[in-house]
């Protein structure tokens, strides 16, 4: 390519050297072709197609999941399954218009024996339908949205992160236990941010809570100030609220510096404090929120793969690196069960449903809609860390509602 | 709703429309009196958000912050306005939109290069650092305030300046007429070089009085960029008095819409410039 570009633009008479050069180039090119054909004889690589977003705002989160895959496939000797890894990658700008022709360059160009991502919920959703359509193996390393295993579940679909039902409802509970009468929930008005207060809604109410007021205003939109009035007119036992990335850091500033903090406590799902706790200051401190990975979590696993990824990347792990490395882990499972024979998709599929991962998190199974079962964590911020205080449900389960798996 | 929260839910509506104005004056400048579809507005919203960000944590002051960054704002202008917008001024509206739309690309990249992907938190310099207790539970940011005092005064200044001075003056006539103005013998160049990094410098400086309030984040300055235009548009182009308008008027109808009828948040500001346009197709306060 950069050998031709560079020919077109050079004068007539050294355009003949270049040809000569060219045409030694396609020789050199024929006497390697034996040496390929030899080495074919070994088996063939399982083809990783990483449908990420590598630009953009999420960037930092797709580049940690695949930090969290590669270091897996790096503890366990650079194969999956005793096969080697040959890795596809896309950037799919999380952008869900080009979703599906992304999907499609991997599975129809590429030939990717197994789909990984990604973070965006509305591109999970277009690559969880091109996944059903080709019969492709896709395992979901963040996106939340309910759907995806529930009415959208699929026996070639896997998640290894949460659906936006579980640290909603797990919270719910929480704040019901803590002897919380009345609630008001403020989210933007959008799929995930729907999902996550239905989810505390009903963990709220089963435990005796009542939701008073359902705020919402559209999505990406940061001025609070109207809603913080209202809350404070409202006065409820506690706000439970669906922010992440910039605009979880203005809420959690706002309701600060509106004076709310003191009087009503805000607790949300752990998007609200992750990756944002710099930015968020003073203001964060002591919230509570739930999610399914923490700081300071005491099991031996979390601790090396702690040690192992900063070690191999100069930087701290987070709740998407642990989604991307787990990932790896199930896929790892499946392949083994199988000896690396992806043409045996059924006995995969069974194997990864069987899977018992020793996650960072925690011990790590799946439902029968493939979701994780996995335990919710209550924490609480101190510093710069969401530092755990207790398991707020142990193996929650997510209802998988519309699911006929 | 009752007369208190009635009263806080103004203030708000009030609060919201001033910063609106102080987000959107540079625009009205450079859109407004010069003419230029600028939709790089919103990056230099984010650059100076950014300045604020970067020159705060080094010199521990905003102020200081605020200071620096608006002179850099003013040097990156007259160095755009040399460089590349200088030669659009005779040219198509579409030869403008494309430029300024590949420095918000560019901006962005060099965002992401320089300063990385995260969010980040200004702090509210101490002195103003508290709130004025209104309810039990609620109580008002000082900053807010003080965002709002700056946003008064600066609708004063601006408005001085174009209507009250010298410079005003020959920045209205070489908006109607330029080669007039040239053939009176003002160096029409100096002074649209001049007006143009105000302009910048003024959005610029927006977003650092704002950066404390608003947070620092990618794609911040796309966020304001349409509600800035919305701005100009229902105040009537060349009219700082009609920005200002515009502005209260905006925030009050957002922040009442989102109290009394939530669902119809998302739409509230785009009807009503519809509802202005069809009534006033130049907008509230049109100057000929």
């Amino acid at each position: 390519m950069n050998e031709s570009q560079y020919c077109s633009n050079t004068s007539g008479a050294r355009r003949r050297v270049c040809g000569v050069a060219a045409a030694a180039l396609f020789a050199a090119a024929g006497m390697m072709l034996p040496t390929a054909s030899t080495r074919a004889q070994q088996p063939a690589k399982v083809k990783v197609g990483l449908m990420l977003p590598y630009t953009g705002t999420y960037a930092a989160l797709g580049n940690a999941i695949t930090n969290g895959f590669k270091l897996a496939v790096e503890e366990s000797g650079g194969k999956l399954g005793g096969r080697e890894i040959e890795y596809f990658t896309v950037d799919d700008e999380s952008d869900p218009a080009k979703a599906p022709e992304n999907a499609n360059k991997l599975i129809k160009r590429d030939k990717v024996d197994v789909l990984i991502g990604t973070v965006h919920s509305g591109v999970a959703l277009a690559m969880a339908k091109v996944a059903r359509d080709n019969n492709t193996l896709l395992i979901i390393p963040n996106a939340g949205a309910d759907e995806i295993t529930g009415p959208l579940c699929a026996a070639n679909i896997f998640r290894t992160s949460f659906s936006n039902w579980q640290p909603g409802y797990a919270m719910g509970k929480v704040a019901a236990e803590q002897k919380k009468k009345t609630a008001v929930t403020f989210t933007w008005k959008y799929a995930a941010g729907d999902e996550s207060v239905g989810g505390f809604k009903e963990g709220f109410e089963q435990g005796g809570g009542k939701v008073i007021k359902e705020l919402s205003l559209p999505f990406p939109q940061v001025e609070f100030q109207s809603y913080l009035t209202q809350i404070a007119s409202l006065k409820p036992d506690v706000v439970y609220v669906f922010f992440a990335g910039g605009g979880a850091v203005k809420f959690v500033k706002d309701y600060a510096a509106a004076g709310l903090k003191s009087s009503i406590p805000l607790v949300g799902a752990g998007f609200l404090t992750d990756g944002t706790l710099d930015a968020q200051g003073d203001s964060a401190q002591g919230l509570l929120t739930t999610l399914h990975y923490a700081d300071g979590l005491s099991n031996p696993k979390d601790k090396a793969f702690r040690a192992a990824y900063s070690k191999a990347y100069k930087a701290e792990p987070d709740v998407y690196a642990v989604q991307g490395y787990d990932a790896a882990q199930l896929l790892n499972t499946g392949l083994v069960a199988v000896k690396g024979d992806v043409g045996k998709r059924g006995e995969l599929v069974a194997a990864m449903e069987a899977a018992k991962i020793d996650s960072p998190r925690g011990p790590l199974t799946l439902s029968k809609a493939h979701n994780p079962v996995q335990d919710i964590y209550l924490r609480k911020v101190e510093g710069k860390e969401n530092k755990v205080v207790s398991v707020a449900i142990k193996g929650l389960t997510d209802p998988a509602r519309g699911c006929k798996l | 709703m009752d007369v208190y929260s009635f009263l806080i839910q103004l203030l708000n509506g009030v609060q919201y429309g001033l910063l609106l104005f102080l987000v959107a004056s540079g625009l009205t400048l450079i859109f407004g009196i010069m003419g230029i579809i600028n939709l790089a507005h919103g990056s230099f919203y984010m650059i100076g958000a950014y300045m604020a960000f970067s020159l705060a944590s080094l010199t521990g002051s905003l102020f200081v912050a605020i200071v620096l960054g608006t002179a850099l704002s003013v040097v990156l202008g007259v160095v755009l306005e040399w460089a590349l917008f200088s030669h659009l001024y005779k040219r198509d509206h579409l030869e403008q939109v494309l430029l300024t739309y590949g420095l918000i690309l560019v901006f962005e990249e060099l965002r992401s290069i320089m300063v990385g992907n995260d969010v980040h938190g200004v702090n509210v310099p101490d002195i103003l650092n508290w709130s004025l207790p209104l309810t039990d539970t609620l109580s008002y940011p000082v900053y807010r305030l003080f965002m709002s005092a700056v946003c008064v005064l600066l609708a004063g200044l601006l408005y001085f300046l174009i209507r009250r001075t010298r410079l005003g003056m020959m920045i209205r006539a070489g908006a109607s007429n330029r080669e007039m103005v040239q053939s009176l013998g003002l160096n029409i160049n100096l002074i649209y070089r001049l007006v143009f990094a105000l302009g910048v410098a003024l959005a610029a400086f927006a977003g650092m009085i704002a950066a404390p309030v608003s947070s620092v984040y990618p794609g911040m300055g796309t966020q304001v960029l349409i509600i800035c235009f919305v701005v100009v548009v229902i105040g009537g182009i060349g009219s700082i008095w009609g920005a200002l308008v515009a502005a209260l008027l905006i925030g009050l109808a957002d922040t009442f819409v989102k109290v009394l009828i939530p669902e119809a948040a998302g739409v509230t500001v785009y009807v009503l410039m519809a509802a202005i346009l069809l009534w006033r197709p130049e907008g509230l306060f049109r100057r000929v």
